[in-house]
């Protein structure tokens, strides 16, 4: 596929940041707020509230991540304007005030000395002025370079590694000369294949950081482990797909990134890169929790390659599966995108592949809703660092 | 037809990738690195997904994937047999 020329249908964010949806979210700071903002999204037709379970006496590195994921995620391009609600007034803002650096409409809301019912009333009248004002934007045709694609694998088997995974590395490939900023992460499935993304590491300090995040988090497997993580690392549905070591999982998690892209940087969770090429982002393996970093850092479109059958989405982030294992295709195809299951009958090629994936991407970034999206996936999941206060 | 797919003629397995993979079964197997094909009988009835060795294994050896290391061998594998969480664990963790 020549991309030199290719284009999708976006929206344009007063950020200059391209979005490949409009949502209008009513976003709760904390758990106590999740009632009133699924109330105003009940109200108002059109919105999507994010609830989650936390937010309450978090601090230090764990409490900066969760204002960072929830602020990123309101500022996402894919959102076109935020309600903030939050049982303390003074942190409703603070999580506005960091969304509305991008220029885009926010209110918020503090539940305290009003009650719920109050703030749901006060909540709604702005969420259907920002939802009638968000249906009249346009989509407007723009270059490759803009969008932003992410990448995570998810119950994966051995036919990840050999078909679904190649396939976003080809992709992956295909876009790195184009300018497209794309990411991948999962620093505990690297395990046993980390020289081969240090090696792909563009210069020796992102290599030196790329190092230090991997070995940071094999220090916290180390401190907290009490096996060999051999049920969790690989997965039982890892296992079942026929996976045997953490190993094998991360050498194929690894096709991902292809075998062209350099690794040009290297983001901390939930954080935005500064400018295009090819991300790593220390995070989670859980699928919905490294999707929401993703989804904070301002990514647009995601590949999510599978084995097994992953069901995962987000409330904000296009999730797009593919997969090349001919039982899960057949037995979840409701779930599947992208059915790359020729390749391991040499049916298709590589090649073939990845264009029949890029095909999906542009289809999704102008419009088409993907199976997660229509099936009403939407997993919010907050990364925790430590226990609260 | 393709039975199971090898990433790299080095390597000492391969993963099967139909369903219904019975014992004493002729298998063809594709080098995808190399494309080359190769027959293969199965030793033992093989999962979808699921590894058959391509080489000899004996208790210690390193199994070879994508032309990499992805564990040790902790019982012998013979040639076309199952090769999973029973025979093979991490170096690591």
């Amino acid at each position: 596929m020549d991309l030199s020329k290719a284009t999708f249908w976006g929206y344009k964010r007063e950020n200059g940041r391209i979005g490949v949806r409009n949502h209008v979210i009513i976003l709760p700071v904390d758990d106590l707020s999740n009632a009133a903002a699924e109330a105003v999204a009940h109200n108002i037709k059109g919105t999507l509230a994010l609830p989650h379970p936390y937010g309450r006496l978090q601090f230090g590195a764990d409490l900066d991540l969760h204002f960072r994921t929830l602020i990123g995620t309101g500022a996402n391009p894919n959102v076109a304007a935020v309600v903030v609600i939050c049982i303390e007034e003074g942190w409703a803002k603070k999580v506005a005030d960091g969304i509305a650096a991008t220029g885009k409409p926010v209110a918020y809301f503090g539940i305290e000395q009003h009650g719920d019912h109050d703030t749901i009333m006060r909540a709604s009248k702005k969420a259907k002025e920002f939802v009638q004002w968000a249906s009249e934007l346009r989509r407007e045709e723009r270059p490759l370079k803009d969008l932003w694609v992410s990448t995570k694998c998810g119950e994966s088997d051995t036919t990840s590694g050999c078909g679904a995974n190649p396939t976003v590395g080809n992709a992956f490939d295909k876009m790195y000369p184009h300018g497209v900023t794309m990411v991948f992460g999962e620093t505990t499935e690297l395990t046993g294949g980390e020289h081969l993304v240090a090696a792909r590491c563009r210069t020796d300090e992102v290599r030196k950081k790329f190092q230090f995040m991997f070995d940071r988090y094999q220090a916290v497997v180390e401190a907290h482990k009490t096996s060999d993580l051999s049920d969790s690392q690989p997965t039982k549905g890892n296992i079942e797909g026929g996976l045997t070591t953490i190993e094998e999982k991360a050498l194929g998690n690894i096709q991902k990134i292809g075998r062209k892209c350099m690794v040009d940087g290297v983001l901390d969770k939930a954080e935005a890169p500064t400018g295009p090429g090819l991300w790593f982002m220390d995070s989670s393996s859980a699928a919905a929790e490294m999707v929401t970093l993703v989804a904070a850092a301002g990514y647009v479109v995601h590949f999510f390659p599978t084995g097994q059958g992953n069901v995962i989405g987000n409330p904000i982030l296009p999730v797009i599966k593919l997969c090349a294992n001919p039982r899960t295709v057949r037995t979840m195809s409701e779930h599947i995108d992208v059915d790359v299951s020729g390749l391991l009958r040499k049916e298709m090629s590589p090649d073939q592949a990845g264009d029949a994936l890029l095909e999906c991407m542009f289809r999704t970034a102008n419009g088409r809703l993907t199976a997660a999206e229509a099936l009403g996936h939407r997993e919010f999941v907050l990364t925790r660092l430590y226990e609260s206060a | 037809m393709i039975h199971f797919v090898v990433h790299d003629e080095n390597d000492s397995v391969g993963v099967v990738v139909v369903e219904g993979v019975k014992a004493g079964a002729t298998l063809t197997g594709w080098i995808m690195d190399q494309d080359k094909e190769i027959t293969f009988k199965a030793a033992n009835d093989i999962p979808i997904g699921h590894k058959l060795a391509i080489k000899p294994l004996a208790k210690g050896d390193t199994v070879i994937k994508y032309g990499t290391d992805i564990g040790r061998v902790v019982a012998p594998i013979g040639l076309g047999e199952h090769a999973h969480v029973h025979n093979i664990k991490t170096k690591r963790w």
